[in-house]
């Protein structure tokens, strides 16, 4: 009896404390959804609070209307042909890449394989200044292609995903596709592929995140306003010293997330399996 | 007839050969890209850290010229090193041991975790984006919640802006890259689910308390995932941009100028190319030794399995 009341109240705090530490820290998301929502003069007059004293849908439709003649409609079409062509380029390179380092013994595979962990490892930053020098000459600048083509020949992080992923799957498979006759190509798109879909969708669910959010590379390349995306539209939108209405501002920062946050919601599982065992086999 | 011969045995390629070439054939995207997009990015930047190439004029030689500039003459370059250092020691431990905290208490299989666990990994999904990194700035300015929570309190009278502050700002930064703590935590919390239950059993029948669990089997079972997580969580601190480009903007007078920040400064603002080229080159340099150093003293606390037995 004693001991089912204090597991009862263990169980209690628990929660209580889970819940209370997890409110301090929804907090700040749950703040800018409610100031997308306040009459505009409210936003830092009653900083605090997280109930706007009237509903203003109309800060939504005025946000969306952007800046420069350009409206959110154009920076969203913007940011979806972008994140989606890049999400595309990289999903497919890195399976390839993936099953050639983990199926197909060739000679410098381990080098090469190193040499791939290596580049994980490298900071992006060093490659900062000579890309954008390269990209000059490319004459890519103000345009979308060194934000698209570089991700149509495999990222290291993905190809590590995926190549862990299908050496789960077992070898017997290929060897029979093989007596059937089924080459290296036909064994990966016919046998491969459909097996490693859950470590493709995790794939792509990241890396839709990491270009949705992207702010450095559209930052660098984008100069004219009616090729922004997202991000870079918010930072100009956000500037402080041209902002006059907050709420509109946050509105269109809540829309911001609204992609991610239904990519979450439908592919959960993905991610958190995908997050663990990236982490735990390496 | 020798022709014949000869065209029967081209097509007629050894099994191995035939193998090595498909190989390459399924690696080659990746192997092209590291050559355009990776080394030559790397060693044009290397000749170019030894010009003075500003984007619109003809790069000059200069040789070593930027590299004792950075060395002997540029407060900035070393205020920049120390605050990413500061930034990187404070932010990546906390956020660690948050992350394994929190994970701690997902570990048992009680009702609601797996909702819990969903909630606690949102911030770290928008923590990347733009809109998180402006909302945190109003949050933490003179007029934002911060400053009105604690005043409501009675914590505070006067309200100061947290990011314009010297003594604050570079807080704000870290308290906004402990909140990300998702990713670390999920991956504790899957290697958590690994031990084998049998070793706290063990533990138990010799009387172990709760806290002796954790030193004694918890950590060093999770030592190599913290090991992992510390070294992806340090690199990736070290190239940190976007949140104080928008957040603090690098101020109040470069309190919280990160290293990335004051590459793209010399690079984007300054059209320094020659300069920032060696910037970088310096920070690879810093991140090497970093790496090595994580990986040597990584012998004395990371426990593997086999080695352990």
């Amino acid at each position: 009896m004693k001991v089912k009341t204090s597991r009862k109240i263990t169980t209690v705090s628990f929660h209580m404390f889970i819940i209370l530490l997890g409110i301090v820290m929804l907090y700040p998301i749950i703040w800018m959804v409610a100031s997308s929502l306040k009459p505009a003069d409210e936003v830092f007059r009653n900083a605090a609070s997280l109930i706007p004293s009237k509903l203003m849908w109309q800060n939504y439709v005025e946000g969306w209307k952007g800046f420069g003649n350009v409206s959110f409609a154009t920076f969203f079409k913007n940011s979806f042909v972008v994140t989606i062509l890049a999400v595309i380029g990289q999903v497919i390179s890195s399976a390839v890449v993936a099953y050639g380092f983990a199926r197909i013994r060739f000679p410098g595979r381990k080098i090469l394989f190193a040499a791939m962990i290596l580049t994980m490892l490298l900071p992006a930053q060093i490659l900062l200044i000579p890309q954008y020098i390269m990209f000059v000459g490319f004459d890519w600048i103000d345009t979308y292609l060194p934000l698209i083509i570089p991700h149509y020949f495999g990222t290291p992080f993905f190809i590590f995903l995926i190549m862990q992923f299908i050496q789960g799957i077992p070898r017997e498979l290929d060897e029979s596709a093989n007596i059937d006759g089924c080459g290296k190509f036909r064994t990966f798109i016919q046998i491969i592929i459909p097996m490693t879909l859950p470590a493709i969708a995790t794939t792509t669910v990241f890396s839709f995140y990491w270009k949705w959010d992207d702010f450095m590379g559209p930052l660098l390349y984008l100069h004219s306003p009616m090729k922004y995306t997202v991000s870079i539209a918010l930072k100009s939108f956000s500037d402080p010293s041209s902002v006059t209405n907050w709420s509109a501002m946050f509105a269109m920062s809540t829309l911001s997330l609204i992609p991610s946050f239904v990519i979450f919601l439908c592919f959960q599982r993905y991610l958190v399996e995908g997050i663990s065992t990236t982490g735990l086999k390496s | 007839m020798t022709e014949k011969m000869l065209t029967r045995q081209r097509t007629r390629l050894s099994p191995k050969l035939k193998e090595g070439l498909t190989g390459y054939l399924f690696i080659l995207p990746w192997l092209v890209g590291l050559l355009i997009f990776t080394i030559y990015p790397i060693l044009s930047s290397l000749y170019y850290s030894m010009t003075d190439y500003n984007l619109l004029t003809e790069a000059n030689f200069v040789g070593l010229k930027n590299y004792m500039d950075i060395f002997t003459k540029d407060a900035r370059f070393l205020k920049s090193v120390k605050v990413t250092l500061t930034y990187t020691f404070f932010q990546v431990p906390l956020k660690l041991g948050f992350a394994l905290f929190i994970a701690m208490l997902f570990k048992g299989n009680r009702r609601g975790v797996n909702v819990y666990r969903s909630l606690y990994y949102l911030p770290s999904i928008f923590g990347g984006s733009i809109a998180i990194a402006i909302m945190w700035r109003q949050i933490f300015g003179r007029t934002g919640a911060v400053n009105a929570i604690l005043k409501s309190l009675g914590l505070i009278t006067t309200a100061k802006s947290w990011i314009a502050s010297p003594d604050t700002a570079l807080g704000t930064l870290i308290l906004l890259a402990i909140w990300q703590f998702g990713s670390p935590m999920l991956i504790f919390l899957a290697g958590l689910r690994q031990i084998p239950q049998s070793y706290y059993e063990a533990a138990s029948i010799d009387g172990a308390r709760a806290w002796r669990k954790f030193l004694h089997i918890t950590l060093p079972s999770l030592s190599p995932i913290i090991f992992f997580n510390l070294l992806m969580q340090t690199i990736s601190s070290f190239m940190s941009f976007t949140q104080s480009y928008i957040v603090t903007g690098g101020g109040p007078t470069d309190e919280t100028l990160m290293y990335a920040l004051y590459i793209y400064d010399t690079g984007f603002t300054n059209y320094r190319m020659g300069y920032a080229s060696a910037l970088s080159w310096i920070s690879l340099i810093i991140i090497g030794i970093i790496t090595m150093v994580i990986f040597k003293t990584s012998n004395y606390w990371v426990f593997y399995e086999s080695k352990a037995e």
